[in-house]
């Protein structure tokens, strides 16, 4: 078993990234994820990686577009507003087919909201955020050890699809520190016969391009990318089941809201109701077929999310609506606490609750 | 014998552009400089948004394509994955000098080697014949149907005025493609500003003053002219800065 070490989760991911074998960051302050940057300034110019802090967020994701292109694994990160100036770039990536990571600590919106923690960017994440049909593979970390295990994941996944993935912490996930063991993961490598890396290196020219005036080809495009985001929702799925063998009822949650929720549910079962929870790690692909599993052995679901109901729409139409779904939320950086979970779940029981 | 032959920087795919417009000519001149400095097989080039979006499928190289002014940082991006590839961006008016103008500066400010080649022509092209952030005062566009009034929408930006204040900034030049002596100069420029990436020195821009005839709705020939008359005069021509110019 490696040395636990004690760390914040943004540097946990900054190092993750690093030890995946990401050479090229390119960044811009906000918080709550600033302490990716500060970490990737200190620790790249000692292994011959490039740090580089932008003119803007704009700058950054397009710098990223370029060492990707270059065949490099390349990495951004940022906070809620951060991610909507970046997601022209991309957009631009997912029509490019390039593979690279991004990295949103969620904060408080919309606008400049607030700097506390939030899981209010799930539609932007998971519905494409950008402009035109694409999706990301987001990943949800629920632990500063998730935070470092899932850069190697997130780099792995992006890679072998050639698509933008997404790391979607709350601020939460990339301000509190947690031991963490810095296993050494395996680093995968791909061919990347497509990179532009000169034509001395390979036959013909490589083209790296989101462009086409064809109708007809663009469509073509999108399809053959809709055909490889099939293949992903019937591989990459990952989601964990906490005590859900003999559940009545279903918290689904993800992020510091799974980490309340489960604390939720030891009270409830203490107190006699058994309560069962689905966190998905996989924001998409979701875990739908998860959830209608157990939808044929609960009374009831309970999304418990950071923000004013948004997963809960996956999780209605995951289920079809053939069971009563309910929210628990607080937004704009407020955190709810176990007692409302509780209290939701015991409402639930009593029949006083509002269905969504 | 032969004394004049098509540079293989050019791909054989047929140019796009309006009948009379200067693209062309710039295009020869950046193909025949990486040519002639034997670096086209590790080239990246960046294409930018504008009449030029299409230089991917024209220029014999790998090529990125950039999205609306984002052509420098993408170029930086390129740059920094591999320093030993020569990397360029081939970008327009609007492009570099109104939307992307930060990752101009930016770029220039950081030294950052690569050469960005700048085709001013005072309107965009593309999106056929709108007002630019270079078009001259009094100037009648689409979006200027009485002509650029500089009180209401200010004044052009001068790319290498600006960019010679700019410590960062290695090398700035300000040519045109109007006459065969200009066409001369403008090709010694650009080569020597993919030379100064070769060897290392930095940031260079060089500007190339263009035309437009399509959108100027002018005859070619009247479209040179005017370039002569009033371009010139407005984006005086020269070295706006050389920072290894002692150097011999």
């Amino acid at each position: 078993m490696a040395e636990k070490v004690l760390m914040k989760g943004n540097e946990a991911l900054a190092e993750g990234a690093i030890q995946a074998g990401c050479r090229h960051y390119f960044g811009y302050p906000i918080t709550p994820q600033t302490e990716v940057a500060a970490y990737m300034a200190k620790r790249m110019p000692k292994i011959g990686g490039t740090f580089l802090q932008a003119e803007s967020e704009v700058a950054a994701i397009n710098m990223v577009i370029g060492t990707a292109s270059c065949g490099y694994r390349a990495m951004t990160s940022s906070s809620s507003p951060g991610i909507s100036l970046k997601s022209e770039g991309i957009s631009y990536m997912a029509g490019c087919e390039l593979p690279a990571l991004i990295v949103n600590v969620e904060r408080g919106g919309p606008g400049l909201g607030g700097i506390q923690p939030s899981q209010s960017d799930y539609f932007q994440a998971t519905k494409g955020g950008g402009h035109g049909d694409y999706k990301l593979i987001v990943l949800a970390p629920a632990s500063v050890q998730e935070m470092y295990s899932m850069a190697f994941k997130g780099f792995d996944l992006a890679d072998k699809y050639r698509v933008p993935c997404m790391i979607l912490a709350d601020g939460t996930m990339g301000q509190m520190m947690e031991p963490v063991e810095l296993i050494e993961g395996e680093v995968k490598k791909y061919d990347k016969p497509w990179a532009t890396t000169g034509t001395a290196t390979h036959e013909g020219r490589n083209i790296i391009n989101s462009l086409s005036l064809s109708p007809a080809q663009l469509e073509q495009w999108n399809k053959n990318r809709y055909d490889r985001y099939k293949i992903i929702e019937e591989n990459e799925v990952m989601f964990e089941e906490f005590m859900m063998d003999d559940a009545d009822y279903c918290i689904v949650a993800f992020g510091i809201a799974a980490r309340v929720s489960k604390n939720a549910i030891m009270t409830l079962r203490n107190k006699g109701i058994k309560v069962g929870m689905i966190r998905p790690i996989t924001l998409w692909p979701f875990p739908k077929q998860a959830l209608i599993n157990a939808s044929k052995k609960v009374k009831a679901f309970l999304s418990v999310e950071l923000n004013m109901g948004q997963m809960i729409d996956d999780v209605k139409l995951a289920i079809n609506c053939s069971k009563p779904v309910y929210f628990c939320g607080r937004t704009g950086g407020v955190i709810m606490s176990p007692d409302e979970v509780i209290k939701s779940i015991e409402d639930i029981e009593k029949g006083v609750a509002q269905e969504w | 014998m032969v004394v004049f032959d098509k540079t293989k920087g050019l791909t054989e795919e047929p140019l796009h552009y309006c009948p009379g417009c200067t693209h062309g000519i710039i295009h020869r001149l950046v193909a025949e400089s990486l040519e002639e400095l034997g670096v086209l097989d590790k080239t990246v080039g960046v294409a930018s948004v504008g009449c030029s979006v299409f230089s991917y499928n024209y220029f014999n190289c790998d090529m990125i394509q950039a999205a609306h002014g984002r052509a420098p940082a993408v170029a930086t991006g390129a740059k920094r994955a591999d320093p030993s590839k020569i990397v360029f961006t081939y970008q327009g008016d609007g492009d570099l000098a109104a939307i992307g103008t930060a990752e101009t500066v930016h770029s220039a400010a950081r030294n950052e080697n690569i050469t960005i080649i700048f085709v001013n022509n005072a309107i965009y092209g593309m999106t056929g014949g709108q007002m630019a952030p270079t078009t001259l005062p009094n100037q009648i566009t689409q979006t200027s149907p009485y002509g650029r009034d500089v009180t209401v929408v200010g004044y052009p930006v001068k790319v290498c005025e600006m960019l010679k204040e700019i410590d960062g900034a290695s090398y700035v030049e300000r040519v045109a493609v109007n006459n065969v002596k200009n066409i001369m100069a403008a090709k010694k420029a650009i080569k020597k500003a993919f030379k100064n990436q070769i060897e290392g020195k930095g940031f260079s821009l060089i500007e190339v003053l263009s035309t437009c005839p399509t959108n100027w709705g002018l005859k070619p020939v009247d479209a040179i002219k005017w370039l002569d008359e009033n371009m010139e005069k407005y984006y005086p021509l020269g070295v706006y800065k050389d920072k290894y110019k002692e150097e011999k």
